[in-house]
């Protein structure tokens, strides 16, 4: 069983890490003592069955699960080294710092420019109108949707496609130039083509941000990850490089799901 | 597990069914009685539909049957000759003081009614309404001169004349009618003072206005209260109150709140407004206050409702990039929210417009002849002053209190009308 930190040690600090991190629903323990780093330059995949606690993690991350009453998170959580569920945290910035795509592409029912200038105006990113006109046309950049949607950026964003919305919602995210995205299967809801561009977002965007990224989708964690950890049951069962995970996975119960034996 | 049990289910089911026929007689059987019963569906809808399409014809029609008489008022034409008349008035005074006190001076009323008795006979005075005086008054003061000749001024019939020449006088007023038509003096006009007056005793002359302002402020006041505390205590309960037992307790009693009967939201004003707080009896202001109390239980629950159904992912969305709580429901909640408050306030503020019977209970039911000048001065409300109307013995009043409604329908249509067009201003395509 590997739930403790990687062996192979870095030379930088990592990005985020937990340790020994359980997750209760009133009674209900959802995760079990998971211990995890996120790299700078890296892209980390989970994977695992439904209901395995990978969409649940993700989330105390950065602390979304606040808004659920019942949830309870115990052990620590780091960003830079802060424990994010000190006392003198505060959330709002952390949601900031890190930024969430989610399953459901859920833009604000608003233009496109309003979606992408919504966090930098809030957060007072940008000092005058011309500077937030940057900033929207960077991130839309950046989130690979300029070309196809600079001439209309004051229709709603709700009208764009399927894809287009989830890539509207990332360029959202990184708006307000996160440090780690966390993506909850940001593909589940998209077509084979609409993936493929959102994987290739993906590895654009590695290098620049943390990645967090929850998938249901083997393939998809071995295109786009360099490190996946299989969640089974609410626990972490075994973490590593994709490659040796994919190849030469330590656990059977890896071993059976990525060759799809149950899942 | 599963292996074990589809071997069985198989066998079950292969011995059990044959092929179905689908053009048997007991499927044709079948699909006849669906058909049946769609027929029957869509049939009793539009008897529904029907049925209360046709009471609403009923009641406009006959509102406007009996009402609009109430707009117009029959006039007869009165030969005046100011020099023979006993009247001193100096034009010049006129022109330079108060022409309602000028005139006051002078004993108008006597000249017209004896104007009167020397045109249609010594009953003449009886045929003209007390509000003549108005009529000519507003003749002078526009032109002057008439007071050096003899002239003919449209004055308004009194209440016997007005009925008989609508169709529903007594006979001697009939006569009366028949009589001054054969002269070709009676004529009919559209009543503006009945827009413009208050309550009074004399059908002829009372008006609307006085009734329609004190719905206006108490109105005013109800939507001021009761919109921002509703809308406030509904964001609160569903955004930030925690769920526990208070919170449930609050949601039962608010519910409880809007099925109360009207009469008791009344002796509740009555006892704290008017008996604790002192505040001034039959006034708007505690008008608003009492229909604000029955109004905010109905805004708090659509409010909840709208808020609830903002879908979650928006939340999320918003504060997955940094938006703080207050943040989000402003931003984003709230506005969503709007069209679906809007409506509840619609209805709530509907209701509170047609109230009658706690307004009853705070004193509204005084006979107020002139319109309220502010939101402490004693007033009435539409539909108070319909209801007083209706009592009233004089015939003349029957068609009043129609146009009182018309006037009342009116209000609230327009009422309404703002909110659908505000409402659909706010609302977002998704």
């Amino acid at each position: 069983m590997v739930t403790s930190p990687m062996a192979d040690m870095r030379n930088s600090d990592p990005k985020m890490t937990a340790r020994h991190v359980n997750v209760f629903y009133g009674e209900k323990q959802a995760i079990q003592d998971v211990s995890i780093d996120v790299e700078l330059d890296e892209v980390t995949a989970f994977i695992g069955p439904s209901g395995c606690g990978k969409s649940t993690f993700l989330r105390t991350l950065n602390r979304m699960n606040d808004t659920v009453p019942s949830a309870r998170v115990e052990g620590r959580i780091t960003l830079d080294g802060e424990d994010i569920y000190a006392s003198g945290m505060d959330v709002v910035q952390l949601r900031a710092r890190v930024g969430m795509v989610f399953l459901k592409p859920n833009p604000f029912p608003k233009s496109i420019y309003e979606n992408i200038a919504y966090g930098p105006r809030i957060h007072g990113l940008a000092s005058g109108k011309a500077e937030l006109d940057q900033i929207v046309e960077k991130s839309l950049r950046r989130a690979g949707l300029w070309d196809e949607v600079k001439d209309r950026l004051h229709d709603s964003g709700t009208a764009l496609s399927g894809g287009q919305q989830q890539r509207l919602c990332i360029g959202r995210a990184i708006a307000v130039e996160p440090e780690v995205i966390l993506m909850d299967e940001p593909c589940s809801a998209l077509d084979p083509i609409a993936t493929a561009k959102i994987e290739e977002l993906i590895l654009d965007l590695r290098g620049n941000y943390a990645i967090v990224i929850v998938t249901h989708n083997m393939q998809q964690a071995a295109r786009v990850s360099q490190r996946t950890a299989f969640f089974h049951l609410g626990r972490l069962v075994e973490q590593g490089p994709t490659t040796e995970i994919f190849t030469n996975p330590r656990e059977e119960r890896t071993k059976d799901y990525i060759t799809g034996r149950y899942g | 597990m599963s292996s074990q049990a589809l071997p069985g289910l198989e066998a079950h089911a292969m011995a059990s069914r044959a092929p179905t026929d689908w053009t048997s007689d007991a499927m044709r059987h079948r699909i006849a009685r669906r058909y049946a019963a769609e027929r029957r569906f869509k049939f009793m809808g539009l008897l529904a539909i029907l049925i209360s399409a046709g009471f609403l014809a009923f009641l406009l029609v006959t509102m406007a049957a009996n009402g609009l008489r109430g707009f117009t008022r029959t006039e007869i034409a009165l030969p005046i000759d100011f020099q023979r008349a006993a009247i001193f008035i100096d034009p010049q005074a006129l022109k330079m003081g108060n022409p309602d006190q000028v005139l006051a001076g002078a004993n108008l009323p006597a000249a017209i009614d004896k104007a009167a008795q020397d045109a249609f006979g010594p009953e003449g005075a009886r045929l003209i309404s007390a509000s003549a005086v108005r009529s000519v008054r507003n003749a002078i003061v526009a032109d002057p001169t008439i007071l050096t000749r003899k002239v003919t001024i449209e004055v308004p019939a009194s209440e016997g004349i007005d009925v008989a020449a609508k169709g529903k006088g007594s006979e001697a007023d009939e006569a009366n009618v028949a009589r001054l038509r054969q002269a070709g003096v009676l004529s009919s006009g559209f009543n503006l003072p009945f827009l413009t007056a208050s309550d009074g005793t004399d059908p002829t002359v009372v008006g609307i206005w006085g009734a329609l302002k004190g719905s206006l402020l108490t109105m005013g006041i109800t939507l001021l209260l009761s919109f921002p505390i509703g809308v406030f205590a509904a964001l609160y309960l569903e955004e930030y109150a925690p769920r526990n037992r208070w919170t449930d307790l609050i949601e039962v009693s608010i519910n409880n709140l809007a099925a109360v009967p009207s009469i008791i939201f009344g002796l509740l004003g009555l006892a704290i407004f008017l008996n604790m707080m002192n505040l001034p009896r039959s006034a708007p202001l505690v008008g608003g206050l009492t229909l604000a109390l029955m109004t905010m239980p109905v805004i708090v629950i659509a409010g909840r409702n709208a808020i609830k159904a903002v879908p979650p992912s928006i939340r999320d969305a918003a504060l997955g990039i940094g938006a703080s709580p207050v943040q989000v429901v402003f931003h984003h909640v709230l506005p969503l929210a709007l069209p679906g408050i809007l409506t509840g306030t619609i209805i709530g503020m509907a209701r509170a417009l047609g109230e009658t019977a706690p307004l009853l209970m705070i004193g509204m039911r005084a006979f107020v002849a002139s319109p309220p000048g502010g939101i402490t001065d004693p007033a009435t409300v539409l539909p108070v002053q319909i209801f007083l109307w209706s009592d009233e013995v004089g015939r003349g009043f029957v068609e009043k209190t129609s146009a009182a409604i018309i006037i009342l329908l009116l209000f609230l249509l327009t009422m309404n009308s703002i909110a659908i067009y505000l409402r659909n201003k706010f609302e977002k395509k998704w």
